[in-house]
């Protein structure tokens, strides 16, 4: 065998330092997540050593009503606020790409805030909103109870929908929705039969963004969260605060296999539509 | 009825904030017509278009289908389709839907959308292929499908915005020959618009064109060639020699032009009705100058129908252009213009007859110079 040539001017991936490099970034984003989610069969309380395999942890964590009710919380708050957050998004991404109207460039900017201003200050802004201007009933049954931390959800969530469907809809082709038109569609259908699936797939990524953003907030929801309306980080912090015990390690685990299945069930969603819907401005 | 147009425009203009686009213009067209609208690029013709298919509101004026005013009705009403230059065909529908899809729209039943479809896939030469999505096909099929699509509806009129623009050179005269045949066999009124004057040349039977919102003429496409009506569509349509002069002669008979860019006066076998006097500007395309060799001592050719010393000027060839079918001359005559000679090439040697440098004789009939008065 003749010795391998050396790489070339481009080939990166074949000089050591980037390989080293690659490892390193590999090892930092996997390793805590592995020993995490390997910790959780770890038949040890203090959680520091390995003692041997069980699944007991998991029998605790089901079993535990608090935190069950914990992750039954986010998971409801996740989906409704998620629902809002999309349409309420996508609606905004629709008339700043459509419509040119007073204060657009305000409404622009402002609605880029949520996101650039830091976690902590919406979160207290939120408790100050529900405390002063307007308190959210007391003692409402359940999934209402979660009203406060669903509306705070929404606001920080649903730009990202907007921004996401609004780079979306820059590749629309106005033609084609001129052509729908042409061909005797009404305004409704044209959007329907148009304008939406040209959309969609940007319409999953916000759906996406928008439910790993409202499942895992902990910041805003600590803030607006009561006594009686607690979420599974809320939870999980509070767990923590006396030790970091194997029913959390369990639980967490459920959650990150939770979401990466949605994530890829989403990925392929979006992969199947984006396949078709793709092509914007095609022949100019 | 017999006599009715079939689209109107009346006294339209089109105001977007202070641009004028569309500058009151009155035109119609007549059933069966393939129509062209030419001009350069912001000429206000792709406007008229919109206008016509709903997409735009004429700021003055109406617009009339079979005699009636569609000013106010939406584009989804109109019995017209249009061809977009994009094609804006739906990527997510496969061929088959998208050329359904106005029927649908319209509650056609299924088994004579089906029907239709397949006659209309026939018609655009794309049988067998309705289950393509539309990234499956090259550009040339798109715009079959767009076409399709359009034709499906039955229209009373088929817009077509730039149809050939997208295409490369050899498909776009494919289409050409195509879109004629189609236009005779399914014998609706098409309206084009386009900047390329040699396709409103090929494919319309009459052409407006238009500048800066304002329609110049409307004529036959040899009308418009032969008998250009100002400046502004002689030198847009084709080439063109422009001399700037005053009518020194104009009798019913013939009429003389003395251009101060001419050492000689130009003789025309017609009377010209023209401001005496007044500046006129005689255009002479370059393919009807003939070019002779020039001879030391010899006399100016003089083709018959011109007085001698008149239509025959002597200049040097500055530069030549090979088109393979015919090269383009560029002759310096006295006084330092240059003059542009279309000379086909007739046999295997004709443009090695005449070399650079070397002084020649233009000469021209009486009958080909075209005079304009703006």
């Amino acid at each position: 065998m003749a010795k391998r040539s050396a790489p070339g001017p481009l080939e990166y991936l074949r000089r050591w330092q980037m390989q080293a490099w690659l490892a390193a970034v590999a090892i930092f984003l996997y390793a805590p997540l592995i020993a995490l989610m390997a910790f959780s069969f770890n038949d040890s309380r203090r959680n520091i050593v390995w003692k041997g395999f069980t699944l007991k942890y998991y029998d605790k964590a089901f079993h535990d009503t608090s935190l069950i009710e914990a992750f039954s919380n986010s998971l409801t708050i996740a989906a409704i606020s998620t629902v809002i957050s999309v349409a309420l998004g996508a609606m905004v991404a629709l008339a700043l790409w459509r419509f040119r109207f007073p204060g657009k460039t305000v409404l622009d900017g402002a609605l880029a805030l949520p996101i650039v201003v830091p976690e902590i200050c919406m979160g207290v802004a939120m408790l100050v909103f529900f405390a002063r201007v307007m308190p959210w009933p007391q003692g409402m049954v359940w999934p209402l109870n979660l009203g406060a931390i669903i509306i705070s959800h929404v606001s920080f969530s649903f730009p990202f929908v907007a921004v996401v469907v609004r780079a979306r809809m820059t590749s629309f082709n106005r033609e084609m929705e001129e052509a729908a038109r042409d061909l005797g569609a009404g305004e409704w259908r044209t959007i329907m039969d148009v304008i939406l699936p040209h959309m969609a797939p940007s319409l999953v990524a916000g759906a996406l963004l928008a439910f790993t953003l409202s499942l895992d907030d902990f910041v805003i929801t600590f803030f607006t969260a009561g006594p009686d309306t607690v979420t599974f980080p809320v939870k999980v912090y509070s767990m923590v605060r006396f030790s970091v015990t194997p029913e959390v390690n369990a639980a967490s685990t459920i959650l990150i296999v939770l979401t990466v299945i949605l994530t890829a069930a989403a990925l392929k969603l979006q992969g199947n539509t984006a396949a078709t819907a793709g092509h914007g401005g095609d022949g100019k | 009825m017999t006599n009715q147009p079939i689209i109107t425009f009346e006294n339209v203009t089109k105001r977007f904030g202070k641009m004028v686009a569309v500058d009151n213009v009155s035109l119609s067209v007549e059933e069966g017509e393939f129509f062209s609208l030419l001009g350069p690029s912001g000429c206000g013709k792709t406007t008229l278009l919109r206008m016509l298919a709903g997409f735009e509101t004429p700021t003055e004026g109406r617009i009339l289908i079979d005699g009636q005013d569609i000013s106010n009705v939406p584009p989804n009403k109109r019995p017209v389709n249009m061809v977009f230059q994009s094609y804006a065909v739906f990527p997510h529908m496969s061929v088959a839907d998208n050329v359904a899809y106005g029927l649908k729209v319209d509650r056609t039943p299924a088994a004579e959308i089906k029907r239709r479809v397949e006659e209309a896939l026939e018609l655009v030469q794309l049988g067998g292929l309705g289950d393509r999505k539309p990234d499956q096909l090259s550009g040339g099929q798109r715009q079959r499908v767009a076409l399709a699509r359009a034709l499906i509806k039955r229209p009373r009129v088929l817009l077509l915005d730039e149809p050939l623009s997208a295409l490369d050179a050899k498909l776009r005269e494919q289409m050409r020959t195509e879109l004629c045949t189609l236009q005779e066999k399914v014998g609706i009124t098409f309206i084009m618009v386009t900047h390329d004057q040699d396709e409103a040349l090929a494919l319309a039977s009459r052409c407006a064109v238009m500048n800066r919102g304002v329609l110049k003429q409307v004529a036959t496409p040899s009308d418009l060639y032969e008998f250009p009506n100002s400046r502004f569509v002689a030198d847009f349509i084709g080439s063109v020699n422009l001399f700037e002069g005053v009518l020194a002669v104009d009798e019913p008979s013939h009429a003389v032009i003395r251009s101060p860019d001419l050492p000689i006066d130009i003789f025309l076998d017609h009377g010209v009705t023209g401001p005496r006097g007044g500046t006129v500007w005689a255009a002479i395309r370059p393919e009807k100058i003939e070019l002779h060799k020039k001879v030391e001592g010899g006399e100016p050719p003089n083709l018959g129908d011109a007085p001698k010393g008149t239509n025959a000027v002597a200049g040097i060839i500055r530069h030549e252009a090979y088109l393979g079918g015919s090269s383009v001359y560029e002759v310096e005559i006295a006084g330092g213009r240059r003059v542009k000679v279309h000379r086909s090439n007739l046999t295997r040697w004709d443009q090695e007859d005449f070399k650079l440098g070397e002084t020649v004789w233009l000469c021209w009939h009486a009958c080909s110079p075209a005079v304009l008065l703006s």
